[in-house]
């Protein structure tokens, strides 16, 4: 029962047992053109874009992988709105390169962003998403506009810590409500604010709302940074003020590789623009040495470089010297993934109730717990005190399993637990052939000590050929299977090594401590 | 307690019956084979896994037959009742387009058009694309055959090459007996069937291998090159019969457990295991064993030293 504990919460369950979806993506070649690398190519692609979207699946944790370079797997547990996932997965990538700017006019519209959230969405609706959109500074404020009484304001100059903010003096109450404001924080990259980790969602909100995008300065906008990061104790993201209109697009890039620069040792990207691309982009370089330049896949800002000098059709990224190689080639998987050449299909789709998940999930404890059951009282009743220490040896054993699978994050499915099942078997079996060996030495009259002695020797060639030709099997069953068959493999591997190692060296242990301050004639129960 | 202590069966002298039974067993399954060829036009009843296809399980809240829901679906469905009294299975081949997903929304809608919204829930599904069932088929294909090649050397190193070869022999022998039962009862071959067919695989090995050691122990004793091999075997088979009796048993019962409390996602699974389990306990003593009397009598296949001039065997 510890162990399945255990592994309700310290394991993860498969799609089949929680519920979700599970989508295979392919790249459609239906002429079979495309070379290998082509293809691998463009999973590595998709693979960087469907990350990118990750928050978009609205799950925990979904598990992206690519499978023999041309296959793309997706699996989102918990998922609701299926349609919604593929068309995420689906959807074309949108690379952009958009101009960074400063947030002096954006800071100066604050106040009237705010304004166009508490009209459109009313005090109530506000107040609701959370006590903190009031400025928090401001605790007598929020009694007088919510106790009813008078609504005329105190006098107190609002300060909304980093964002410097004037609000004018007027009758009407609403102006002292931030909604918006009082979740920025001040960047510490120029063009960006800093939106606290727990706030993203109701900023995430507001911004979607149209009200917002009209109260925006003209042609300009805020857009998401890609990663999370932390200053002090709290964790961050950005939110970047760009221009709204994109200067150039993804699909006026041709290549992008990942490199190093031997001279000053440090990673860079070079990339090639089409022609058009290349003058267009030119040209505003040349008007802009020393602004940022933000590179958006998707709405997401993912890198913005400080344009150096004018830039044609070839140009190059300079990552910074110590930065690893792994940041250049993410970069350039970005913008390659701007323009993928080939559509993408889904060539499999599995989905599963979340209720006939908890079915099987019920089904198999109530199994898995009566069989557990049957062995221990075959084993105990058959081999009585020996039976004992081999129970005590299975629940090593289960300890064991069930470690290995957590150490190997490995997720259990409905075949995984027929797999485990199929294990105790095994560990069962070892066990047996140790005692019958045992009780035939004693037979022909072996001193007890001798006869243990010899009947886990006598054991251990049939059990150490029977589990390397299952495990054989698993890792066979690993090779060539796929998802739950995959599954089962791994639960058997891990299941058959526990077993050799409970029956071989637990088992043996118990029995020596059982066997210890008994005389070599005095009988043994097994 | 103590079960069939002392046991003295003559397993080897059996071995005609034995074969006779494992011919008509394996005849069955390839006549039943056969009739699906005919009938459903391939050899075993594939899942969407394998065909590609699109599988739908649907639970219904109202009293609907599997009737009700035919008439409310276009196009080629199969409809069958699926584990409990409320759940069907609609499967549909794959789209003509060759397009995923689309089939399983247009049932919904269908059935949502007909019944309305919460008259039923779709549980389940699974949608496979044509190609990438056909990969499955090789793929199972290899993954048999490459247990088998690996299985067979291991042996070969540990034991002899002709013990390597009796229990490759009593494993094909599991496994297409487990087919023609698949045959006959057209059970669904999907991706945890496969895995229960590799599982008998390694069961029937562990049993096979239980009984070698015990033969190559004995081979190992004083005096046994001047025993009848019959004997040796035979007296083999009868020290184990206590542990294989054992195991077999307890194996079967944890399996019934999970047969009866399982629930109807893995029945399938665990029928086949079941059957393997009996089909390999019942290999191991009267196929796997008997093989090795026989190769070794009709090659005198064994450890170059050890026999030179291979002693046949008598019954």
């Amino acid at each position: 029962m510890l162990g399945w504990q255990l592994y309700s919460k310290g394991l993860k369950l498969g799609l089949d047992l929680q519920g979700g979806m599970h989508l295979v993506l392919e790249v459609d070649d239906p002429e079979g053109t495309m070379t290998v690398e082509a293809k691998a190519d463009m999973i590595d692609r998709v693979d960087r874009i469907i990350r990118t979207r990750i928050d978009e699946f609205g799950v925990e944790e979904p598990l992206i992988q690519k499978v023999g370079g041309e296959r793309l797997i997706v699996e989102l547990a918990g998922i609701d709105d299926q349609d919604r996932a593929k068309e995420i997965v689906q959807r074309n990538a949108f690379l952009e390169f958009k101009l960074v700017l400063p947030v002096t006019d954006m800071t100066a519209a604050l106040s009237r962003i705010d304004r166009s959230v508490v009209a459109a969405l009313g005090i109530d609706s506000i107040r609701a998403l959370g006590a903190d959109v009031v400025a928090s500074e401001q605790p007598e404020i929020v009694d007088l506009l919510f106790g009813g009484g008078d609504t005329t304001v105190t006098g107190e100059q609002v300060d909304t810590a980093e964002v410097v903010e004037e609000v004018p003096e007027e009758e009407d109450p609403l102006d002292n409500f931030q909604p918006f404001s009082s979740k920025l924080n001040m960047g510490d990259i120029p063009g960006t604010y800093l939106i606290a980790l727990e706030d993203i969602p109701t900023v995430e909100l507001f911004l979607a709302m149209d009200e917002v995008q009209r109260a925006l300065p003209r042609d300009q906008a805020l857009q998401w940074g890609m990663e999370l990061v932390g200053r002090g104790a709290r964790t961050y993201r950005y939110l970047w003020v760009l221009e709204e209109d994109p200067f150039l697009t993804g699909d006026r890039l041709e290549t992008a590789t990942a490199g190093r620069d031997p001279q000053f040792n440090q990673s860079q990207v070079q990339f090639e623009l089409s022609r058009a691309g290349g003058r267009t982009f030119g040209q505003f370089t040349g008007q802009h040495i020393g602004d940022n330049l933000a590179i958006v896949l998707d709405g997401e800002v993912q890198s913005a470089p400080v344009i150096r000098d004018r830039i044609g059709a070839r140009g190059q990224i300079d990552m910074g010297s110590g930065t690893p190689l792994e940041e250049a080639s993410d970069l350039a998987l970005v913008l390659r993934a701007g323009a993928l050449p080939a559509k993408i299909n889904i060539i499999e789709e599995r989905t599963v109730g979340p209720s006939l998940g908890q079915d099987s999930v019920d089904a198999g404890r109530i199994a898995g717990m009566l069989g557990i059951a049957l062995v221990v009282l075959v084993m105990m009743g058959y081999y009585r005190v020996a039976g004992m220490l081999a129970v005590g040896a299975l629940g090593v054993y289960v300890v064991l399993v069930l470690g290995g699978l957590a150490v190997l994050g490995a997720v259990l499915t409905v075949p995984g637990i027929a797999g485990l099942i199929l294990s105790i078997g095994m560990a069962v079996d070892a066990n047996v052939l140790i005692f019958e060996r045992i009780r035939e030495e004693l037979a022909v009259g072996r001193a007890t000590r001798t006869a243990v002695e010899e009947g886990f020797d006598n054991a251990f060639s049939a059990i150490m050929d029977a589990n390397m030709t299952t495990l054989i099997t698993a890792l066979i069953l690993f090779q060539f299977g796929t998802g739950p068959v995959r599954g089962f493999a791994v639960t058997l591997s891990i299941g058959i090594v526990a077993s050799f190692f409970s029956a071989i060296f637990v088992t043996r242990s118990f029995f020596l401590l059982y066997l210890q301050g008994k005389k070599a004639s005095d009988p043994i129960s097994v | 307690m103590r079960l069939f202590h002392n046991a003295s069966y003559k397993f080897i002298e059996a071995r005609r019956k034995a074969y006779v039974v494992s011919g008509i067993v394996l005849g069955a399954g390839i006549v039943f084979m056969t009739l699906n060829v005919v009938n459903i036009g391939s050899w075993q009843n594939y899942g969407v896994d394998f065909t590609g296809g699109s599988l739908i399980q649907i639970q219904v809240y109202e009293n609907l037959t599997a009737g009700d829901l035919r008439d409310a679906l276009s196009g080629s469905n199969e409809i069958t009742r699926f584990g409990e009294e409320n759940e069907f299975v609609v499967r549909a081949p794959v789209a003509e387009d060759g397009s995923i997903g689309a089939v399983a929304d247009e049932v919904e809608a269908q059935l949502a058009a007909a019944f309305g919204q919460d008259a039923f829930e779709v549980v389940r599904t699974e949608q496979v694309g044509a190609k990438v069932g056909g990969e499955l088929q090789l793929k199972a294909l290899y993954a048999i055959l490459f247990s088998f090649l690996l299985t067979l050397i291991y042996l070969a190193i540990r034991f002899e090459l002709r013990f390597g070869l009796a229990a490759v022999i009593a494993t094909l022998h599991d496994i297409l007996i487990t087919l023609g039962f698949l045959a006959a009862f057209q059970v669904e071959i999907a991706l945890p069937t496969v895995a229960a067919i590799l599982t008998i695989l390694g069961y029937s090995l562990n049993d096979t291998i239980v009984v070698f050691d015990r033969i190559r122990e004995n081979m190992h004793k004083k005096g046994a090159r001047k025993r009848n091999p019959v004997d040796l075997v035979n007296e083999s088979i009868n020290e184990t019969l206590p542990r294989t009796v054992l195991t077999s048993g307890t194996t079967l019962a944890v399996l019934t457990a999970l047969l009866i409390l399982g629930g109807a996602v893995i029945f399938d699974f665990t029928v086949v295991l079941i059957l393997g389990v009996i089909i390999g306990t019942y290999s191991s003593i009267f196929v796997a064993s008997p093989a090795l009397i026989e190769i070794q009598n009709r090659w005198g296949m064994g450890k170059a030293g050890e026999k030179k001039r291979p002693q046949p065997a008598t019954v």
